[in-house]
């Protein structure tokens, strides 16, 4: 019987182990297709889901949030039709390409976005938090900002496309649903988040440390500036890096504000899309060539989460303790 | 000059802490006002086909609580492991790679889900849902079940092995105990943090108008339709969406303070 626990204990312990590997294998399996037609070239190539032709004139088809089965249909078929075509009219032979450099360079816009605008906020709440509030208020006031983190993200993005983003929208222009409004909102969503790990790290200081800066006659700022920040920054980092993973990997709240449609932004206040909006709106109807590179964009999006999230917890958090 | 540096950042800081209270506020209200005005006891009554939200309440519920039955017991065993009988770099290993699990994107694991099991079975499939889920809730699980057993004195399980139990014995009827509270209220937290989930269940349950407890077709969910019915033009469909947001976010935070409450209670 102890036998067995043991046993037990240990393999559900392993399970974890396997199922990180088997993401990667999975996703690398899944996206092997994509990844032997385009290599790394698909990290440079802003065309998603576009006819390129293998001769003759470029033909544009436009980009739309939802992909046509016909286009994304199996590399092969594409490639036995267009040769069939190619007899016929040379004119119209085309293939269709996919890149992901438009949802990378959305993913990492939006997280850019949302990291500046909450990170002096968080701050700011996490002084407050550990330093400047009464024992009672800041626990009250923790609780509720600690409530916030619990909210569905679904929620965040609907609130954010029907009330934030047309406020935004009137400040500084442009459309509703853009780079901007969707980072401001992911901004919203990870701010109590970075707030609660930044208290923690704060409140790690020793007291006596801080008691010796008063006592020399250190006003709260400057204890907070000269003893607290040096004391935790490592932390601190640690927790920003941190919610910067959990901004890269974050779906539903970007895919109400984003517009989801793959092109460059030219401005901060166009609509694109990032890679788990891409993966959202056109998972279910991809196949073939098409659903291969949405798993080359998750590979890609696991391995720089998994990454970014290593570098915050074993790098900064630990040394932090 | 230093006194007054010192209060204009007090004020920015506090300043600050009002802006993350002020979206809070802004986010309940509007749901509160939003919601309430949709709200109708009928929603509780009627499946989505004709209107109403019963079979995306139940089928949320029955995901996440299948997601429970399978991940609870792995997530407490595995921590179990960790904190009792892991000793050296295998466990330490584990433990890293549980957090790191904890916040990988929770798209990717319904990708990964949708290649190993709905691909395979050849269809969407509330099974496929829950296993998403529980694959969320595995290591949030274990992180509970690790941090509460490190709490427990080594004393009690010394008394325990010095009484002639054996190890297994000791786990389960002293350590176990005695963690109890905090373990339940990290499960009630994991659990309200995946039954908000909406992006591991797009493709692997998807969700359905009609009412369903046939686990291997899609599944009714309250998330996934939520994001169906909020981007639909009209104004009825937003409206139940609003609806369908207020109660789950009720849930999710009731769930919390209750959570909390247990914790406060028991220190």
């Amino acid at each position: 019987m102890e036998k067995i626990f043991q046993k037990l204990s240990l393999s559900s312990a392993s399970l974890v182990f396997i199922i990180l590997i088997g993401i990667f294998i999975t996703l690398l399996n899944s996206s092997k297709l994509a990844i032997s037609e385009y290599g790394f070239d698909f990290l440079t190539n802003a065309d998603w889901n576009k006819e390129v032709p293998i001769n003759g004139m470029e033909k544009d088809i436009p980009t739309t949030m939802k992909m046509t089965d016909d286009a994304t249909s199996n590399g092969d078929i594409v490639d036995e039709d267009d040769e069939m075509i190619m007899d016929e009219d040379e004119v119209s032979a085309t293939k269709t390409v996919f890149g992901g450099l438009v949802p990378i360079v959305g993913t990492l816009l939006t997280t850019l976005i949302a990291i500046v605008f909450s990170l002096p906020i968080a701050m700011g709440i996490a002084v407050f938090l550990a330093e400047i509030a009464p024992k009672n208020i800041s626990n009250v006031v923790g609780m509720a900002i600690e409530l916030l983190a619990a909210i569905p993200s679904i929620i965040f993005g609907m609130w954010g496309l029907y009330y934030f983003a047309p406020i935004v929208a009137d400040l500084v222009g442009g459309y509703q649903v853009s780079l901007l409004t969707a980072g401001l909102v992911l901004g919203v969503m990870i701010l109590p988040f970075m707030a609660a790990i930044t208290r923690d790290s704060m409140n790690t200081t020793p007291a006596v440390l801080k008691e010796s800066a008063y006592a020399l006659g250190a006003t709260k700022f400057e204890v907070i500036k000269d003893v607290i920040f040096p004391y935790s920054k490592v932390g601190i980092i640690g927790s920003i890096i941190l919610a910067l993973g959990r901004a890269l990997g974050e779906t539903m709240a970007v895919a109400f504000l984003i517009g989801s449609i793959f092109v460059l932004p030219s401005a901060i206040n166009d609509p694109t899309i990032s890679i788990p909006v891409a993966m959202a709106n056109n998972f279910g109807e991809a196949s073939g060539l098409g659903e291969s590179a949405l798993f080359y964009l998750a590979l890609i999006l696991f391995v720089i989460s998994f990454g970014v999230i290593s570098l915050a917890k074993f790098y900064f958090l630990k040394k932090a303790n | 000059m230093r006194l007054l540096v010192n209060k204009i950042f007090l004020a920015l800081s506090i300043f600050s802490a009002m802006i993350g209270l002020a979206f809070l506020g802004w986010i309940l209200i509007t749901l509160f006002i939003k919601g309430l005005s949709s709200f109708h006891f009928s929603l509780f009554l009627n499946d989505l086909v004709n209107g109403g939200l019963r079979n995306l309440i139940i089928g949320q519920l029955i995901l996440t609580s299948l997601a429970s039955v399978i991940g609870i017991p792995l997530g407490m065993a595995a921590g179990i492991y960790i904190q009792e009988y892991g000793q050296g770099k295998y466990a330490e290993i584990i433990r890293d790679l549980s957090d790191i699990m904890m916040s990988a994107p929770s798209i990717v694991i319904g990708a990964f889900v949708y290649a190993v099991i709905v691909i395979p079975t050849g269809g969407t499939s509330g099974f496929a849902g829950a296993i998403a889920l529980a694959i969320m809730m595995i290591p949030v699980v274990i992180n509970t079940t690790d941090s509460m057993l490190s709490l427990v004195p080594r004393e009690l399980r010394e008394a325990g092995i010095a009484l002639g139990a054996s190890k297994y014995r000791v786990i389960l009827d002293i350590v176990i105990k005695a963690a109890k509270v905090g373990i339940m209220t990290g499960i009630l937290l994991a659990f309200a943090r995946i039954i908000g989930e909406t992006a591991p269940l797009l493709f692997t349950s998807e969700t359905s108008n009609y009412f369903s407890l046939d686990l291997t077709e899609s599944f009714p969910s309250l998330t996934v339709s939520i994001y169906d019915l909020a981007n639909e033009p009209e104004e009825s469909s937003r409206d139940l969406a609003w609806a369908a947001s207020f109660i789950l976010t009720s849930m999710v935070l009731l769930i919390n303070i209750a959570g909390r409450f247990i914790t406060r209670n028991k220190k």
